[in-house]
């Protein structure tokens, strides 16, 4: 990723991050080594399949794996090592200057604990001065936000009561509560119906945009980054496979599973490159993780130096690709593979 | 669900439907209480006076008979409720909290201390409860108080492990991870996004302990560990009753009020666990 001007400190600096899970089976790898920057007010999309550590690298952030996650490397906050910081602190930021959007809104929400009383509790718990009046008026406040209709009614409902994409906005008013400089969205809509992504995704970038929040939006969906993020980061096996500005990425992606994912895409206009291409094979498990290139198994340009040398990232152009073949445009790669 | 314009039916009521044991169960329970609370007014006769000849069989007059001093039985037997149900309503409380606080403590932060407080179960559950509440309560001498504290002792790990596992499995849920991120410390957390999930099968089992240990204060008595006579408890006066094994109405009563209870409570308790978890059968 390029430097960030001077004048533009990163709000986030992720720097060799490693996850290892300690279980009774041995150590496993669920991160393995990534570099993330992001400057405050922009959109990061963590882009990767289930298991490949974009979540378990974004709860590091927050200081949320459980006990038996060991997490090496740097994790900078406004320059702050997150990884350093006393619980105490971590329980400050969390929340507040940091908050996190969940994945399925059905089950982040405390069933028997109304989402008024719960919004109500995040901003209680970064401000114990505020009177009861004072949280109930700014948690309408903040469901208004999100364009939950009738607030002041809505805010002693139950999370059963709600639709799944009120839901949701509801966790993103309780997210932006604080008013938080980070907002980590862990696959936002992963959970909800097509026609209600669209809307949920508007609220997030409507919000990000006019509040100036560094967003990172985690996703299995290259389409749901394609419209937000300024740059796109691809994991693959604990690792970051390419790191680029967005419009670069889609029009020249110089990793083949980068290609493989934007190649998986259906795209409306029925056009592109031809029929819709699935990327054969599975991702490798947590217990197997190998000694070369993780993808090489499912890479249509492995070669032997692919299963045998694990490719660096490194810097092509605007972005960084880890490939032995992504300096070569993409066809050439192909032809050398042959 | 009750509609005025309907004929009445012997049938119970169809909004009882499934839920008629709860519903017996509950009556039952609201009648002992109400005994327990109110029975001096009733219009019995005293039930350590003696006011009949001795040993009489159940008649007009005394419809459960009278025992070996004259007393009459059934008084007896009301009185008994103010004896059994405050014993069970403290042992039962006193489990749940106890059992219930270790529970959660062993099953939230884990640890060490955890694992101190569920070998502690595994050793005390290793008695036959009966056995080790006779041990504790001989120990501690007779008197319905110190039976009261050999129950709690022999009571509170079954609640300690049935809140642990709870505790576990609630844990482990999205949106404590959510409460986490949102900044809660970890009391908070427990206190407020985990327990209040964690109630349902302590609710259900509790009600049905409450019939167990009805039974057991009985049995403890029953041996001499528990009330002395003359105390009307029930298994204080089954034992009296034994005596007299051609006079049965003298044991008949209470234990007639045992089975009473005990089956109220579980019917409570079933009819309970049917409303509240909707996947058990």
């Amino acid at each position: 990723m390029p430097a960030a001007p001077a004048t533009d400190p990163p709000l986030l600096e992720i720097r060799d991050l490693r996850v290892h899970f300690r279980t009774p089976a041995g150590v496993f790898e669920a991160v393995g080594g990534i570099d993330l920057d992001l400057t405050p007010g922009e959109v990061l999309g963590l882009v990767g399949e289930s298991g490949s550590g974009k979540s378990v690298a974004m709860k590091a952030v927050l200081g949320l794996l459980p006990p038996q996650a060991r997490v090496t490397g740097q994790i900078r906050f406004r320059g702050r090592d997150l990884l350093t910081l006393p619980e105490r602190e971590m329980r400050r930021l969390r929340g507040g200057r940091i908050a996190m959007v969940f994945q399925d809104p059905l089950t982040a929400f405390n069933p028997v604990v109304t989402i008024g009383d719960q919004i109500g509790e995040m901003l209680w718990l970064h401000d114990r001065a505020l009177s009861r009046r004072q949280l109930r008026a700014r948690t309408e406040e903040l469901l208004a936000l999100v364009s939950i209709p009738e607030p002041g009614r809505r805010i002693g409902a139950y999370p059963h009561e709600f639709s799944g994409g009120m839901r949701q906005r509801a966790m993103i008013a309780m997210a932006l509560a604080n008013d938080p400089e980070l907002l980590i969205a862990d696959e936002p809509t992963t959970a909800l119906d097509v026609t209600v992504q669209a809307q949920i995704l508007d609220v997030l970038r409507g919000l990000q945009a006019r509040l100036g929040i560094g967003l990172v939006l985690v996703t299995h969906d290259l389409g749901v980054v394609a419209g937000m993020a300024r740059e796109i980061a691809v994991m693959y096996a604990g690792r970051i496979v390419e790191a680029a500005p967005v419009d670069d990425l889609f029009a020249a992606p110089r990793h083949p599973y980068t290609r493989g994912l934007i190649g998986a895409v259906p795209r409306p206009d029925g056009g592109g490159r031809g029929p819709l291409v699935a990327i054969e094979g599975s991702p490798p498990g947590l217990t197997e993780r190998l000694s070369g290139c993780a993808f090489a198994p499912r890479c249509p340009l492995a070669a032997a130096r692919c299963t045998a040398e694990r490719p660096a990232l490194r810097a092509l152009g605007s972005g960084r690709a880890a490939c032995h073949f992504a300096g070569a445009p993409a066809p050439a790669a192909a032809e050398a593979a042959r | 669900m009750i509609s005025g314009t309907r004929p009445l039916r012997l049938r119970p009521p169809a909004f009882l439907g499934a839920r008629l044991p709860l519903a017996i169960g509950l009556g039952v329970i609201l009648f002992w209480v109400l005994a327990a609370l109110t029975v001096q007014f009733w219009p019995l006769d005293p039930p350590l006076d003696m006011v009949g000849r001795r040993l009489k069989p159940p008649s007009a007059e005394h419809w459960l008979g009278t025992d070996a001093l004259g007393r009459d039985v059934l008084s007896r037997t009301l009185h008994g409720a103010r004896f059994s149900i405050p014993i069970a309503v403290v042992v039962v409380a006193a489990a749940v909290a106890l059992g219930g606080f270790l529970g959660a403590i062993a099953g939230f932060f884990g640890g060490l201390l955890g694992a101190a407080i569920m070998r502690l179960v595994d050793v005390t559950l290793a008695f036959p409860p009966i056995l080790l509440a006779m041990a504790v309560a001989a120990s501690l001498g007779p008197g319905l108080e110190n039976a009261a504290i050999a129950m709690i002792v022999v009571w509170w790990p079954l609640y300690a492990r049935l809140v642990r596992a709870q505790v576990l499995e609630v844990r482990e849920r999205e949106h404590v991870e959510a409460a986490v991120a949102a900044g809660a410390g970890p009391m908070r957390v427990l206190l407020r996004h985990v327990l209040p999930l964690c109630w349902t099968p302590v609710l259900v089992n509790a009600t049905m302990d409450f019939g167990q240990v009805v039974l057991l204060a009985a049995s403890l008595s029953f041996i001499g560990l528990g009330a002395t006579p003359p105390t009307p408890e029930w298994g204080a006066m089954i034992s009296d009753g034994a005596k007299y094994f051609y006079h049965w109405w003298i044991a008949f009563g209470p234990g007639m009020a045992i089975l009473i209870v005990v089956l109220g409570f579980n019917f409570a308790g079933d009819g309970l666990r049917d409303l509240l978890d909707p996947r058990t059968e």
